[in-house]
């Protein structure tokens, strides 16, 4: 072997090294694939199990029932030998135009029929309600942090204690909140506890983002705006602020499926497992803020261990996860068509 | 509260106007500056004395001197040497670092020293526009350039507005490159046209001095003959503060020199003389560039 000689002086020589860099490419794109194929596992089957239940062979094709209708239970009975599936009203219905099926043994299960409206609004709404105050607290910060306060003692402990907080877990700020926003401030299990406890959550990561994407502003735009005679503020506002916006929306994406999925934070703070009323049917407008949501992940959360695994409230449960999945993709989106036509108006 | 001394508000002429452009003058050479036609000097900006450090690095050691009304001003000398530095304290820019300060001595403009506490950092700002060695448009449309130190004090007329546009580009010699783009971006203009879109926006507010740190550094040559045109034609109505390192450009477009070296200002004097008959050795060596 040794004494082949080369056939041409660029021939790759069998040292270790080229050895190794075989071998260390092939370690590294297979842990690559073995997350895609992670990924492609968990969406593959959520979306194979839940398509069934959000779309239908059928024309309209899309199954409007589990989108627009709350959950019902599901009851199941064989009545003149056919096998009948049907929701609680449904069932009211036929038992009382075929009094016999009263006496027919039915099984039953929770929340399995009807669909999951309310708890796609009420994440929608406290998606909507902690991300403006997440983004509020935290640009304000991220501002006085970075352009108002000088580097000190107090500043350094201040990024120590928002760096902790990114890294306290979620079920302690739904403790907090339930100790603070519930309990404290008498808010009850309502909308604004769970608007204040998942922003408390999200505010490190959109105050460190907001502060990275404030540094990223030349310093160029800040000296020319504050040389023509700006204040600091006029400054920050019409010569900072619109060029960093696209970048703090981008880090905010993350917080969208952060705040939309925890559930933790939000089963003491804001969810209930179950409500009849939709949050607008309220008689005071204030109550709007006062009362408690049905949320998705805390739905999935109950459909998935509270009640049996059976082929009958599959359905629910892999459904409610393939719709909480679009949801946090449609969200997210939306905020980064904004963030693209932030980022075309400003460029430099 | 009351005091002798005028403020700067009271003491603020006339906001210059400007007049049809005038013809294209011969081209002064370094040994027929404006100056030699100018009346009797008057001084604007008064420097005494000062010691400016950065922490606890000393930058400018014990400066004086005295900037003349409406003239062009330059400082030249060695990178390092503290020209944006003093530059910089004419218009309290360097308040914007952390830790700097002028430890002693007063910068007066028209009498008025500006670090006395009733001073508006905002007010001198306006006063005295920057130009700085990087240009820097903001990434706004040209006209949005031009407007915004008018808009900041609160001017809202569209009419005045456009005026005020119009007749800042034709004073930043712009107007002809730029009318029919004027809602484009200003980052979409070559390098010197955003120099001299800078030079309008600062003229836009109607200072009276003009501070220039280096404007020509990052142009090709006919760039920066276009802006030095402009200084020609700005030296009437404004007063200039220019640094730079190019000799020619002290010598071709200032009244005034002024020669650092080592935070200390070495020689200032015409700029005829700076450049012809220099009296000290180390001007002569720089300008002559055997050093520097
Ligand atoms: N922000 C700063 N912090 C600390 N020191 C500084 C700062 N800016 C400038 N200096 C120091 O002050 C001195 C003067 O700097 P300055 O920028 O005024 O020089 P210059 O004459 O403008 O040089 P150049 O021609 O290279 O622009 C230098 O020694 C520089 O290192
Ligand atoms: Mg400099």
């Amino acid at each position: 072997m040794a004494s082949n000689p080369p056939a041409h002086p660029f021939q790759s020589p069998p040292t270790a090294a080229r050895r190794r860099e075989r071998w260390i490419f092939a370690l590294f794109g297979g842990a690559t694939y073995c997350v895609i194929l992670c990924g492609a596992l968990v969406f593959g089957t959520i979306i194979g199990k839940g398509a069934g239940s959000v779309f239908q062979t059928r024309a309209p094709f899309i199954n409007t029932t589990f989108l627009t209708a709350a959950p019902e239970s599901l009851h199941v009975f064989e009545f003149e030998g056919r096998k009948r599936e049907m929701g609680d009203q449904e069932y009211r219905a036929f038992v009382a135009q075929h009094p016999a099926a009263a006496r027919v043994k039915s099984e039953s299960y929770v929340y399995s029929a009807g669909g999951i409206f309310p708890c796609i609004v009420g994440t929608v709404l406290l998606v909507i309600g902690s991300m403006t105050i997440a983004l509020t607290l935290g640009v304000s910060a991220a501002v006085y942090l970075n352009e108002y306060a000088r580097d000190g003692t107090f500043i350094r402990f201040v990024r120590l204690a928002i760096l902790n907080l990114a890294g306290v877990p979620s079920i302690v700020f739904g403790l907090f909140g339930f100790g603070m926003f519930v309990i404290f401030f008498g808010w009850n299990v309502s909308l604004l506890a769970g608007w204040f406890t998942l922003a408390f959550m999200v505010l490190p990561v959109v105050i460190t983002a907001s502060e990275e994407s404030l540094k990223a502003v030349p310093r160029g735009f800040r000296e020319g705006s504050l040389a023509l005679g700006a204040t600091k503020w006029q400054t920050i506002r019409k010569n900072v602020l619109p060029y960093a916006l696209p970048g703090i929306l981008t880090s905010s994406i993350l917080g969208i499926a952060r705040v939309a999925g925890e559930t933790a934070p939000i089963m003491f703070t804001a969810a209930y497992v179950v409500r009849d009323k939709l949050p607008w049917e309220v008689e005071r407008a204030v109550d709007f803020l006062f009362q408690g949501v049905m949320a998705l992940p805390y739905h999935i959360y109950v459909v998935s261990s509270k009640i049996p695994q059976n082929e009958y409230t599959e359905r629910v449960q892999y459904g409610s996860a393939f719709i909480f999945l679009l949801i946090v993709a449609v969200i997210a989106s939306a905020s980064i068509l904004l963030r693209n036509q932030l980022r075309n108006r400003y460029k430099w | 509260m009351v005091t002798a001394a005028p403020t700067l508000m009271e003491t603020r002429p006339a906001a210059p106007v400007l007049p049809p452009r005038p013809p294209a003058a011969a081209e002064p050479g370094p040994a027929a500056p404006a100056s030699a036609l100018a009346p009797a000097a008057e001084t604007l900006i008064d420097i005494r004395q000062v010691d400016f450090f950065y922490g606890a690095s000393q930058a400018l050691h014990d400066v004086s001197l005295a900037i003349e009304h409406k003239k062009v001003t330059a400082f030249i000398g060695p990178s390092g040497c503290g020209k944006s530095t003093l530059l910089r304290c004419l218009n309290r820019m360097n308040d914007l670092i952390d830790g700097t300060r002028v430890a002693r001595g007063t910068i007066r403009i028209r009498g008025v020293d500006i670090h006395q506490p009733d001073v508006d950092v905002i007010e001198l700002r306006k006063r005295i526009g920057m130009v700085f060695q990087k240009s820097n448009p903001f990434p706004k449309s040209i006209y949005e350039n031009i407007t915004y130190g008018l808009r900041l004090q609160g001017v809202t007329n569209r009419a005045r507005l456009d005026e005020v546009v119009e007749k800042s580009l034709r004073g930043a010699a712009l107007w002809d490159e730029v009318k029919d783009r004027l809602d484009a971006s200003g980052l979409g203009l070559s390098g010197g046209q955003q120099q001299r879109l800078c030079i309008a926006r600062a003229i836009a507010v109607e200072p009276e001095v003009i501070l220039m740190d280096e404007p020509c550094s990052a142009l090709d040559p006919v760039a920066t003959a276009k802006v030095e045109e402009l200084i020609q034609e700005l030296r009437s109505r404004y007063t200039i503060v220019i640094v730079t390192h190019n000799m020619q450009q002290a010598a071709r477009c200032s009244d005034k020199t002024a020669f650092f070296y080592m935070g200390r200002l070495v020689e200032y004097a015409d700029t005829r003389n700076i450049f012809t008959n220099p009296a000290n050795p180390q001007t002569e060596a720089y300008v002559s560039g055997r050093f520097g």
